[in-house]
């Protein structure tokens, strides 16, 4: 086997990268052929979020990086060991990481706890029982330790799941649609735990979603897929400000931006957040000031003017340069791309409107933005 | 006392025999059920017919070709005279031989069917949690297929101990040696002993009730709370 054996890597700084190429081809359940040919360069620290439609291939990704799926040509390098040559692949139970599968995998015939102990036990590094009180904490499974796992929730299953991926201390942790079997109530009841994941490992994550809303949440990076190809990649606001490809349906297109809380007016109950291109108002969430959010600004809500109008409702004005502008799906609209500084927001205005303000590429035009979304 | 000396001697030597044939067919047929219910080429339809043969085959049929096989002229026969065991037949290990042949599909089957129902995504689990292959069978297979291990074995026995045919054409009618209930019956009749056959029958009847019972009560409760009972 001339595979690099994975528990030597700790020794010799590697190139904190993950390297993967991957070719597989198979017959979907319809029967159909479908193929999923991808070349990522994903950075080895934070959420990345594999995006697309159901049917893009994003869970057949993420079950080749944990060498599940059969018949895969290609390769993969993760922080410099080769899990996978094209004539030779690591199993699965040698590959040091994690996985959260999409419905509640936990074994039936073992109670939570020993779920999580399955786990420990077969660890290669030792579990201590700090580490262990912090995990079973954070996901706030306390309590329910002792129960089957026909006697939970679903919430509660996919928590123990969570923290039995965790607690086998991989150096890779896979996420396969953790949320998507539950229903909305859960789904916020679990967000939190997993903002909540950076706090207990710095283990970089491959989170796969068709959820605009959970990528908006927990991404820092994202590879978007469309039928079984990459489409895009790299930061969260640079994959979602790319206006040439429909990454959602365009009532939720839009751009998330990174914002520092700077100011609170507590008479109107408004903060001032700044992000690299500029500063908005919007509704106070709570945050306090210094505080990191996210916020999200979706392309529908964003108006143009030609000028700085003072005398509207509309809080928010930037100046903006049109950067790019693209022909919506629909005939009568029109997608544009606006910079202000380094970040960018996109805007969804109506043919007309594009033809009376003569809008072209490199213009200067202010962004009015009806309403903005704070999103953590 | 109701029961005669050899009727006492018939049913020790039955139970012995049904618990021997039972212990032998869980230690084979658990890893043979595994590849069975793995294997998607042929020899999955192959090997499966096989294990089937005796639920199809009359008794007498598998007892004259073990006759002949373990007889002084058969192969097998010949391979354990080499060996200094002599020929099987009219033994208790002609019994044994014979026997986990014929009850083989009654321990098979139930473990398979239960280890097809338990589907891949449990392996793949235990497989990301670093569980080899050896691991994954012994702390994820086995525990799962548990309810059908245990049918297996109440089935495999009360089988056994219901054999008939087989062992008369392998095993004859040495009293201690190859005399069990089944053939003490026959004989009680044939001498026209009809109380001490009435009592063995009648032994025999609420025997298999009692275990059929059991098996039909353990199935439902097991049906109602999922894996939990098994294990």
């Amino acid at each position: 086997m001339s595979l690099v054996k994975t528990t030597e890597s700790h020794m010799q700084q590697q190139p904190r990268t993950i390297r993967a190429r991957f070719q597989v081809r198979y017959l979907n359940k319809r029967g159909k052929e479908f193929s999923l040919d991808v070349d990522l360069n994903l950075p080895a620290t934070g959420i990345t979020a594999i995006f697309g439609h159901s049917g893009s291939g994003k869970t057949t990704l993420l079950r080749c990086f944990a060498g599940l799926e059969k018949n895969v040509k290609g390769e993969l390098c993760v922080f410099g060991n080769t899990w996978q040559t094209n004539d030779d692949s690591l199993a699965t139970h040698k590959r040091p990481i994690g996985y959260v599968f999409q419905e509640a995998s936990l074994f039936p015939h073992l109670n939570a706890e020993q779920n999580i102990q399955f786990a420990i036990k077969r660890s290669i590094r030792k579990c201590t029982s700090e580490q262990y009180e912090k995990v079973i904490s954070v996901m706030g499974i306390e309590n329910i330790l002792a129960s089957y796992p026909q006697q939970l929730s679903g919430g509660e299953r996919q928590r123990v799941a969570i923290a039995r991926a965790l607690l086998i201390q991989p150096e890779l942790l896979l996420m396969d649609e953790p949320l998507a079997s539950l229903d909305q109530k859960r789904k916020q009841e679990i967000l939190p735990y997993l903002e909540n994941l950076h706090a207990i490992s710095d283990v970089p994550i491959l989170y796969v979603s068709h959820s605009m809303d959970e990528v908006a949440r927990l991404a820092d990076h994202v590879v978007a897929l469309e039928h079984g190809k990459v489409v895009a990649q790299g930061s969260l606001s640079d994959v979602f400000s790319r206006i040439d490809i429909a990454l959602t349906d365009h009532e939720s297109a839009g751009v998330i931006l990174q914002c520092k809380v700077e100011e609170k007016d507590d008479r109107w109950h408004l903060m001032r957040v700044a992000f690299e291109g500029g500063e908005l108002w919007v509704r106070d969430s709570g945050d306090k000031i210094g505080q990191h959010i996210r916020i999200r600004i979706l392309a529908r809500d964003v108006s143009i003017a030609m000028s700085c109008q003072t005398d509207s409702s509309i809080l928010n004005r930037l100046a903006v340069v049109v950067d790019e502008i693209i022909p919506d799906q629909d005939e009568s609209m029109s997608m544009l791309k606006l910079r202000s500084g380094n970040d960018y927001i996109v805007a969804r205005i109506t043919n007309r409107s594009h033809n009376q303000l003569a809008l072209k590429e490199g213009g200067k035009v202010w962004a009015q933005v009806k309403s903005v979304a704070v999103i953590s | 006392m109701i029961f005669a000396e050899s009727d006492i001697d018939a049913i020790w030597l039955t139970f012995k025999l049904a618990t021997t044939v039972t212990v032998l067919l869980l230690v084979i047929g658990t890893p043979l059920a595994w590849w069975l219910a793995r294997n998607r080429s042929i020899w999955k339809s192959i090997v499966g017919s096989l294990v089937a043969m005796p639920l199809v085959l009359p008794p007498t049929v598998l007892g004259f070709y073990l006759l002949i096989l373990m007889g002084p002229e058969g192969v097998v026969g010949q391979f354990t005279q080499a060996i200094g065991l002599g020929t099987l037949p009219f033994t208790f290990g002609g019994l044994v031989v014979a026997s986990i042949l014929y009850s083989m599909p009654f321990v098979v089957q139930p473990i398979q069917n239960a280890m097809e129902s338990i589907g891949e995504r449990p392996l793949e689990v235990a497989a990301t949690l670093r569980a080899g292959p050896w691991d994954r069978f012994f702390s994820v297979v086995l525990p799962l297929a548990k309810p059908g291990i245990i049918t297996a074995s109440i089935l495999g026995f009360a089988h056994t101990v219901g054999e008939f045919g087989v062992i008369l054409m392998i095993g004859g009618n040495i009293p201690g040696e190859t005399q069990v209930v089944s053939v003490q019956i026959y004989d009680h009749v044939e001498s026209l002993e009809y109380t001490q056959a009435h009592v063995l029958a009648a032994s025999m009847i609420a025997f298999s009730f009692v275990v059929l019972f059991g098996l039909y009560w353990f199935q439902r409760k097991q049906n109602l709370n999922g894996f939990r009972l098994g294990s």
